[in-house]
């Protein structure tokens, strides 16, 4: 089938579909009160992190920086999730990612060749998940666990040499005035190279998606792939295209630890940071601009947890930000849809989070740095069963064909 | 063209011949693989798999590695059967490690028969708890099985170390992040005098024999069956998801919580941060290449064993990195899930039609 032929009646459909979504057409109605809670999790943590003398300029900055690595490779796996495949195997290609692009950059000395090994390593890999699942019809789940545990063996076997090192750092951006200015430019002006390339693929994914025709066709291979096969879509090559998209965003998001974040490399670097980002697509429901507030969600708490510990942050306080949190969702949700169980939640919340506000304030006990360290994977958890409760919509959100084998006969 | 037909009819032959044909395949890739490290890829593969079988010392410890992985690998498989799956069996080993010792130091001055059977117990129940987590957001709220059960890992070794650097570390180790060494009576009985074979050993074959009567002449072993390959016929013909989600969950958190006991109360003898050695983790690879069958998976455990063992003779005599182990493993997986096309699809060629 050509390009150049009109949409077919059957991709209308899923157009269609798309746009009854509740979650889209309603949007005033049922969508803030979550952003809401979202934002109130955000603020309420930097203002903790202000109070407690951290430079909020800096902060910032490094949560750019946190957010990165997760943010491509969540963005990645969710062009392979919209094209109706569960890849698994974010975490191994992150981490030979990871290792490749270190590897490069410190025997050429040139950081953007590293980037350029990372995306190709990520995609090889990728591309073995993609021939066992797609061609020799392989469990889809089983096989991303595989790439998972062979990444972490291969990336350790190459990592050997590499312990210890320091990488060649990467160009910065530097506008004369405009990356000087007090706030934006440390924040927004001042980073390297793939912070920019990081929101170009961002800008684009959404564009690709959403506006082009190539990006219609993905999306209905992800919704009903033997209706896109019986129109002469090649559904197996579509999915490769998309695995090895995925793999690619996998590995420069692993580069984006090694080369950046840390700079270094060890072995296991990335510390479940594949998995979260499989997260976070389930938590950005499937949609570009969500995938990204839930990537600077997550790379604020890791930040954050870090940072925490040292402006006092007592295990209390968690438990007042969670009851914040709680009484925020309540009354967001009494306002949208005036649910007399919110409604109800509301005032006891609130009181429940001022007391507990004042207890904290009163009695600083200090915890082990262990206990904090657990925040990301515990924050991962409560996400996941928040955006999961919501069946109806976790199901609309989903790519209809999402993990099912697809089987071309004749 | 070439194209996949489903095969029709008794598979049972193809099905035990493919992961015989997998392992030789990943000998052939690993030998490559260590001929590409510079080593002598015949020396190589004879130490991993031929010489570990040949020394009696090496012999025991096969069992003590295989044991471990057995156990976790057939309760992951009833899971994985029926589309259930549990990721975090490495947690859940952590957690089962953590309550049977702290049972263990808690009865520190006190010896008798009694204190093995209470730890085994508490490991079980440590790690039963773990996976019923997963299974009550899954059942209750939808979360996705995967990833909670996979970040409750990490959960894990973080409490762990929290906890041998806190609450249960000795209190004579000079602020070492370690536990007392339990004393004799915690300690399991070793079977061979002189070796590190444990009774956990008879118990891990004592359960999988347990394992094959449930899955295969149990109606418990039926309806996993029938949910993993007809979900919605297993509705309509009662069996309940929301139990047999916390049954799977259960079941696999409760055997590697008592591997996790074994491993603590056994080779190890103390709580240390270093204790989880990637066993749940090792045990998806087992339950695989064993075909999710508890008799299988005890011969795929020794199999997996052999490469742990060998592989650390390796280290040694030839300096091929641990880490060339763990690609070797994860090849075994790689080749067995390409292989098995072959026992579930007859590979035809077709003219297309024009």
């Amino acid at each position: 089938m050509t390009p150049s032929k009109p949409v077919p009646a059957y991709l209308g459909e899923v157009e269609k579909r798309t746009k009854r979504d509740p979650s889209r057409t309603k949007r005033g109605k049922t969508q803030w009160p979550q952003t809401i809670v979202t934002l109130t999790a955000i603020l309420a943590l930097v203002v903790f992190a202000l109070w407690g003398g951290l430079n909020p300029v800096l902060l910032a900055a490094s949560i750019m920086v946190a957010a990165m690595p997760l943010l491509l490779a969540a963005l990645g796996e969710m062009v392979v999730e919209k094209s109706g495949v569960l890849n698994l195997g974010v975490e191994g290609m992150m981490i030979i990612g990871a290792i490749a692009g270190f590897a490069i950059a410190v025997e050429t000395g040139s950081p953007l060749l590293g980037l350029v090994a990372a995306a190709v390593a990520g995609a090889a890999l990728s591309l073995i998940f993609g021939v066992l699942t797609q061609v020799l019809l392989a469990n889809q789940v089983a096989t991303g666990l595989a790439l998972t545990l062979f990444g972490l063996g291969l990336s350790a076997l190459i990592g050997q040499p590499y312990s210890g090192i320091k990488p060649p750092a990467f160009p910065r951006l530097n506008i004369p005035f405009l990356s000087d200015l007090p706030v934006i430019g440390p924040i927004l002006l001042n980073h390297d190279l793939l912070m920019y390339i990081t929101f170009a693929l961002l800008a684009l994914t959404w564009w690709f998606l959403y506006r082009a025709r190539h990006g219609l066709i993905l999306r209905s291979v992800g919704e009903n792939h033997d209706a896109a096969h019986a129109l002469g879509y090649n559904v197996i090559v579509i999915r490769l295209m998309a695995i090895a998209f995925g793999g690619a965003c996998a590995g420069l998001g692993g580069a984006a630890l090694s080369l950046i974040r840390v700079p270094q490399w060890t072995e296991g670097m990335t510390a479940g940071a594949g998995w979260i980002a499989l997260a976070i697509v389930v938590f950005g429901a499937w949609r570009p601009g969500r995938v990204a507030l839930g990537a600077f969600l997550f790379g604020g708490v890791t930040v954050l947890q870090l940072n925490l510990q040292a402006a006092g942050l007592t295990p209390l306080w968690l438990l007042v930000l969670g009851l914040l949190l709680f009484a925020v969702n309540s009354t967001a949700k009494s306002l949208a849809e005036s649910t007399p169980a919110h409604t109800r939640a509301m005032i006891p919340l609130w009181i429940a989070t001022l007391i507990m506000g004042m207890i904290a304030t009163t009695y600083p006990i200090s915890i082990q740095t262990q206990y904090l360290s657990m925040t990301p994977y515990l924050c991962t958890i409560v996400v996941l069963v928040v955006m999961s409760a919501d069946r109806l919509r976790a199901n609309l959100n989903a790519p209809a064909s999402l993990g099912r084998t697809f089987h071309r006969t004749g | 063209m070439l194209t996949l037909e489903p095969r029709t009819g008794n598979t049972h032959l193809l099905q035990t011949l493919t992961p015989v044909l997998a392992v030789a395949i990943t000998m052939l890739a690993g030998a490559a693989l260590f001929a590409s490290l510079g080593k002598d890829p015949v020396e190589a593969i004879r130490i991993i798999f031929l010489d570990p079988l040949l020394d009696p010392y090496s012999r025991s410890e096969l069992l003590v590695k295989a044991a471990p992985l057995a156990l976790i690998a057939i309760g992951l498989s009833f899971g994985f059967r029926a589309g259930i799956w549990n990721i975090g069996a490495e947690g859940q080993f952590i957690i089962g490690a953590l309550t049977g010792g702290a049972t263990a130091l808690a009865f520190y001055d006190i010896s008798g028969v009694w204190l093995l059977p209470l730890m085994a117990i508490a490991g079980a129940l440590g790690g039963f708890a773990w996976a019923m987590i997963p299974a009550i957001l899954k059942t209750r709220w939808g979360a996705n099985e995967i990833l909670v059960s996979l970040m409750l890992v990490y959960v894990a070794e973080l409490l762990l170390s929290a906890l041998v650097s806190g609450p249960l570390r000795d209190p004579d180790g000079f602020n070492f992040p370690e536990s007392r060494q339990f004393h004799d009576s915690a300690t399991l009985p070793i079977l061979l005098a002189g070796t590190r074979a444990h009774i956990g050993i008879l118990i891990t074959l004592g359960i999988s024999v347990a394992a094959y009567v449930a899955l295969h002449r149990h109606v418990f072993g039926y309806h996993i069956k029938l949910m993993g390959s007809a979900p919605r016929a297993a509705s309509f013909a009662g069996v309940s998801t929301t139990t047999m989600t916390a049954a799977c969950l259960g079941l696999s958190g409760a055997l590697a919580g008592l591997a996790g006991l074994f491993e603590a109360a056994g080779p190890v003898g103390q709580l240390v941060p270093s204790l989880p050695a990637g066993y749940g983790f090792t045990a998806i690879i087992v339950a695989f290449l064993g075909r999710l069958d508890p008799l299988g998976i005890v011969l795929a455990s020794l199999v997996v064993a052999l490469t742990y063992i060998g592989g650390e003779t390796a280290q040694f005599t030839l300096q091929i990195p641990a880490a060339a182990i763990s690609v070797f493993q994860g090849m075994l997986l790689f080749f067995l899930l390409a292989v098995d096309v072959l026992a579930r699809f007859r590979v035809k060629y077709m003219r297309r039609a024009q």
